[in-house]
């Protein structure tokens, strides 16, 4: 009772003043707070990034230029691109299939291949050791054959392919859904096979869709912290990646994970702005 | 300009509702004043490897006072040094090591004189299975032995690297015993807790931690012993802290720490008793 009032009050005090005519006033306020309100967030946002090249820029070389730090920039560049690769090849032709065909439990498949971007990546490291480990379900299995993934560079791999996937699998898909089917047939009618159609029509004309897909999969896939640490371990050279150094050296060298912290802003960045640039949309995630 | 208005009207809606939500409860009795009201709880900052043991003192020792009530914040003890040196408001400092308690005696935080209450050692551990047949040290060594150790920024870690240090000089081990040992090392975790976890799954063949966190996992892993003249002990020690609000009570708490029945519970959790 009490709240059906409170609420036709306030809908006479928000739409009286249009009825009435005197808008003006109210709607500056209104732009004000929406003003206030961005700016707030724009200066939340920026203000720890600022504060991390404040810190990070006047670093000597040593803090760039160690060990350490080139172990983890080295195996990150690798396995972020393995991961982007492996995405792309098996990736693919889930995104057409899902863009194209109808199938039973089609909704089901596409809520799966989504899980993963929004599983907290611990969920999803232990998921893996489940599956992958030496006691896992499959694990156990590969064990009998002498090979176990945990602690090797193969598991940071699938880690950073299990989590960053999704992302490119979506792009692709709302990509090949764009391209017209006309020019496909066309093509087709032209005598030309359907593989050669794929390659020579529908991904040139998804170009954009896929490409960004794959930056934003290859970004991802270089941040990937919680399901790797707890898959894949941590050691230097083999499974210590950018995201692991940074955790690892908060305590002991502080300015190294100040020096990867800004690589991986700077390169979040480039790459952000990338899919801007390539994507006629901007960002497409959905 | 409608638009923005809608929004608004909606985020108001939204508001109002909240602003409505409370209205017809019938005022709930309002909890009766606890009886000591005047008594403020006792605030201990202790060490995460603590927890269990401290817990159960507490509860002991509330019963000893009656109507006191001990609060606890467990963390890494670096991070319960930062939070004091903020002005955290604590009563009691339990730390993991000699080096964290020094550092918050340097910025003068410290009430009273630090005392060992308690001490730790290393243990090897291995998954119940033991599929790597680990029977001995020497084992460790052996080519293939998938080792998970804490990192050396980690006081367990740090004290795993010193034990190697004092087997490999020792005629028995021989000089080259570290760097075999180092060599099976693949991963060297950021916490304690995560060496016991990858081991207890079984992911890894054997791993070094504290032995209280042994005991935590007894029927997950077993424990291999590292002979006392190559273990390295951690010393924990417990102090006061200045300006504490409740200082009297930190007083009783120590001596409750202290006291036989204290003691008692710490060796129950597999903490050694103060030399």
């Amino acid at each position: 009772m009490r709240a059906n009032g409170c609420r036709a009050v306030f809908f006479i005090m928000a739409f009286s003043d249009t009825r009435v005519g005197f808008a003006r006033p109210h709607i500056r306020y209104a732009r004000i707070l929406f003003l206030a309100l961005a700016s707030l967030l724009v200066l939340f946002l920026t203000l720890p990034l600022v504060a991390l090249v404040v810190r990070a820029l006047p670093l000597g070389l040593d803090a760039w230029l160690n060990e350490t730090t080139l172990a983890a920039l080295q195996l990150s560049l690798t396995t972020a691109t393995l991961s982007a690769l492996i995405a792309f090849g098996v990736g693919t032709p889930v995104a057409y299939l899902l863009a194209r065909e109808n199938f039973r439990g089609k909704a089901v498949v596409d809520t799966l291949i989504d899980l993963p971007m929004v599983l907290p990546p611990a969920v999803a490291g232990i998921a893996l050791l489940m599956a992958f480990g030496r006691r896992g379900i499959l694990g156990a299995t590969f064990s009998a054959f002498g090979i176990e993934l945990p602690f090797t560079t193969a598991a940071v791999v699938i880690a950073e392919t299990f989590v960053a996937a999704p992302f490119y699998v979506r792009s692709a898909k709302a990509g090949f859904g764009a391209v017209d089917r006309r020019l496909e047939q066309m093509s087709a009618l032209l005598g030309v096979s359907d593989w050669k159609t794929f390659w020579r029509v529908t991904l040139p004309l998804a170009a954009p869709s896929v490409v960004s897909g794959l930056l934003m999969t290859w970004a991802r896939a270089l941040g990937e912290f919680g399901a790797t640490i707890m898959f894949a371990g941590n050691f230097p050279g083999r499974t210590q990646t950018m995201p692991l150094a940074i955790y690892s050296g908060l305590e002991a060298n502080l300015d190294s994970a100040l020096a990867l912290s800004l690589i991986l802003v700077i390169v979040s960045f480039g790459v952000l702005l990338a899919i801007r640039q390539v994507s006629p949309k901007g960002l497409t995630l959905g | 300009m409608k638009r923005i208005l809608f929004v608004i009207a909606v985020l108001g809606i939204l508001g109002l509702n909240a602003c409505a939500a409370p209205a017809p409860t019938a005022a709930p009795p309002t909890a009766a004043p606890p009886a000591l009201a005047s008594d403020t709880p006792l605030t201990v900052y202790a060490a995460a490897s603590l927890t269990t043991a401290f817990k159960e003192i507490a509860a002991e020792f509330e019963k000893a006072n009656p109507g006191s009530q001990v609060e606890f914040n467990f963390a890494g003890s670096q991070d319960l040094v930062a939070q004091i040196s903020n002005g955290a408001r604590a009563d009691v400092f339990a730390s993991a090591d000699l080096k964290n308690m020094d550092a918050l005696q340097k910025q003068a935080l410290v009430g009273g004189t630090p005392q060992v209450f308690a001490r730790n050692k290393l243990v090897v551990i291995v998954p119940q299975d033991n599929k790597a047949g680990i029977q001995t040290l020497q084992d460790l060594s052996k080519p293939g032995v998938k080792l998970v150790v804490a990192d050396k920024t980690v006081p367990v870690g740090n004290y795993t690297l010193q034990a190697l240090d004092k087997l490999s000089a020792d005629a028995t081990y021989g000089a080259g015993f570290r760097d075999a040992v180092l060599k099976n090392v693949v991963s060297q975790e950021n916490n304690v807790k995560a060496v016991l976890s990858k081991v207890s799954l079984g992911e890894a063949d054997a791993g070094v931690v504290y032995s209280t966190d042994a005991q935590t996992a007894v029927g997950k892993v077993l424990t291999l012993e590292i002979p006392e003249s190559f273990n390295v002990l951690a010393l924990y020690p417990i102090a006061t802290v200045k300006a504490a609000p409740n200082a009297a009570l930190a007083e009783k708490w120590i001596e409750y720490i202290l006291s036989p029945q204290g003691q008692a519970i710490l060796l129950k959790y597999g903490f050694i008793p103060p030399s």
